[in-house]
């Protein structure tokens, strides 16, 4: 197995600062793998394959969370299409109305100016956003 | 998988150290070495009797190391394993194969936390996770949170059935003086309690205690000369599946489908012939979701299942039987705490809370974001 010049966080950070979120493929498995690594947890080969997700998904589970001191939030896990899962967060809506099943579509954002961009989703049909109003 | 014989191995001596809030300036050590000192004394062996060490804690790096240097060991076997709250009853299996490979004869295991008086952020390094705390989840409430609502979006489980776990803790612990939390707790208290992350409330969440203990463990040819009832160890399994809660295959199944048949088969009983339960409720959707995985109700029933007062005092089957995490005690890692419990039970030295006629017990323990499962079966003399 080759020396990495490059870890797999960074690369993965890269692409999202070129507003992309990336993802492995393991040509052996046939199948998406995620979070990325320099070994596929399904095969044990070293061959993996950049991809670039399409952004859509839909949300496997949702929990707002309750901050002591400051406005609640929605962190959610969610389905990519290219059959990968990740945490992430929903926004444009109400976090009470980010339910299981509800289709997301990626934006990638930033929580601070110096910090790394956040592939954050908001709802795909944008009749979910208009229901909600302005936010 | 490796398995140990069946009670080949028992439980001599079983102690909690201080519990809730203790005395500031106490160390996880500390209280390791007092449970240690008070399991060796109720069994009527000697710290130099002690050949085998099993100990962890998440306050310190190298918690074997420091407990044989405290209590003067020099082992001959020692394993200081970390997978969660699930680690005891991982070490109780590992001690038996020890035992029965001649590594060592006597061994202990034990645990200490000082997460209360020391403060959280003190007693305990958080691993940054790149692709999960940038969303900022409370964890580990939120992984179990998110377990939750996909259970409750799958199978319809209910906020009401979730409290109802609570509520059932909370009526044992009332039952139990070494309860932390003892006033009475409805199900409206339940739900009208602050939110943590949903549909999980405060009174959803375990304690944060400190406490500790500990267990002696020897050969079951040993065992029988010694001051306690023997308590074997009759079957043993363990499942690990994943570490973070974005790793999880399917949120409403955990390693608990694997290890708790896998324990079952060794002692080759069902869950129908089990006695006293004990599932590591860290949270109210552990209860549920472990007792469908180890088979006490089909998948997506558990709701149903513990609804009605099925598993609190009186019911059909009493389940984490000191008050649980949730209401008892919960330093951290639980794991050696329910299993206290259940050698109580099984001596039937528990007072207004012991079960009648108890001879089989079955605990297990849940590590990480539902991520380690390990399941024991321990049974008395009469069950070999």
């Amino acid at each position: 197995m080759q020396r990495a010049d490059q870890s797999p966080l960074s690369i993965y950070h890269s692409y999202l600062e070129q507003g992309q979120l990336a993802y492995q493929y393991s040509p052996a498995a046939q199948r998406a793998v995620f979070f990325p690594r320099l070994v596929c947890p399904f095969t044990g080969s070293a061959d993996l394959e950049w991809r670039i997700a399409s952004g859509q998904g839909t949300v496997y589970a949702s929990t707002i969370v309750y901050p002591k001191n400051s406005a609640p939030y929605n962190v959610a896990l969610i389905d990519c299409d290219e059959g990968f899962r990740m945490m992430s967060r929903v926004e444009g809506l109400p976090p009470e109305e980010v339910v299981c099943g509800l289709r997301v579509q990626l934006k990638i954002t930033r929580d601070q100016p110096d910090e790394a961009p956040l592939p954050a989703f908001v709802p795909a049909d944008p009749a979910d956003i208009a229901r909600s109003g302005p936010c | 998988m490796l398995t140990p014989t069946r009670g080949a191995a028992a439980i001599v001596g079983a102690a909690e150290s201080d519990l809730g809030a203790v005395a500031p300036g106490l160390s996880p050590i500390d209280l390791m070495a007092q449970g240690v000192k008070r399991a060796l004394d109720e069994c009527g062996l000697q710290l130099a009797d002690v050949d085998g060490v099993f100990c962890t804690t998440s306050q310190v790096r190298l918690p074997s190391l420091m407990l044989c240097e405290y209590l003067g060991l020099q082992p001959r076997y020692s394993d200081s394993s970390n997978i969660g709250g699930a680690s005891f009853m991982s070490h109780l299996a590992h001690a038996a194969l020890a035992i029965d490979a001649g590594l060592c004869n006597v061994a202990i295991i034990a645990h200490g936390c000082t997460q209360r008086t020391a403060g959280r952020s003190m007693a305990q390094v958080r691993d940054f996770n790149p692709y999960e705390s940038p969303f900022k989840p409370f964890m580990p409430a939120s992984a179990y949170a998110l377990a939750a609502a996909r259970h409750m979006h799958q199978y319809g489980t209910t906020r009401e059935q979730l409290a109802e776990v609570a509520v059932a803790a909370r009526d044992w612990a009332r039952l139990n003086p070494a309860a932390w939390s003892r006033g009475p707790l409805s199900i409206a208290d339940v739900l009208a309690a602050p939110m943590v992350s949903s549909p999980l409330t405060i009174r959803d969440c375990c304690l944060v205690t400190d406490g500790g203990g500990a267990l002696v463990v020897t050969s079951a040819a040993r065992a029988k000369n010694l001051k306690k009832p023997p308590v074997y160890l009759l079957g043993a399994g363990e499942s690990v599946t994943h570490m973070s809660i974005s790793s999880m295959a399917d949120l409403t199944v955990t390693g608990a489908a694997r290890s708790g048949p896998t324990a079952l088969a060794m002692a080759g009983l069902g869950v129908s012939d089990i006695d006293v339960v004990g599932v590591y409720d860290a949270f109210t959707i552990n209860t549920i979701m472990f007792l469908e995985d180890l088979g006490f109700c089909p998948k997506g029933e558990g709701g149903n299942f513990i609804s009605g007062g099925r598993i609190a005092p009186n019911g059909a089957l009493p389940v984490n039987t000191n008050g649980g995490g949730l209401s008892y005690c919960h330093p951290g890692m639980y794991g050696l705490l329910m299993m206290i419990e259940a050698v109580r039970q099984l001596r039937g030295e528990c007072g207004a809370r012991q079960v009648k006629n108890c001879n089989l017990a079955l605990t297990h323990g849940n590590g990480g974001t539902l991520s380690s499962q390990a399941t024991v079966i321990l049974g008395t003399a009469a069950t070999l």
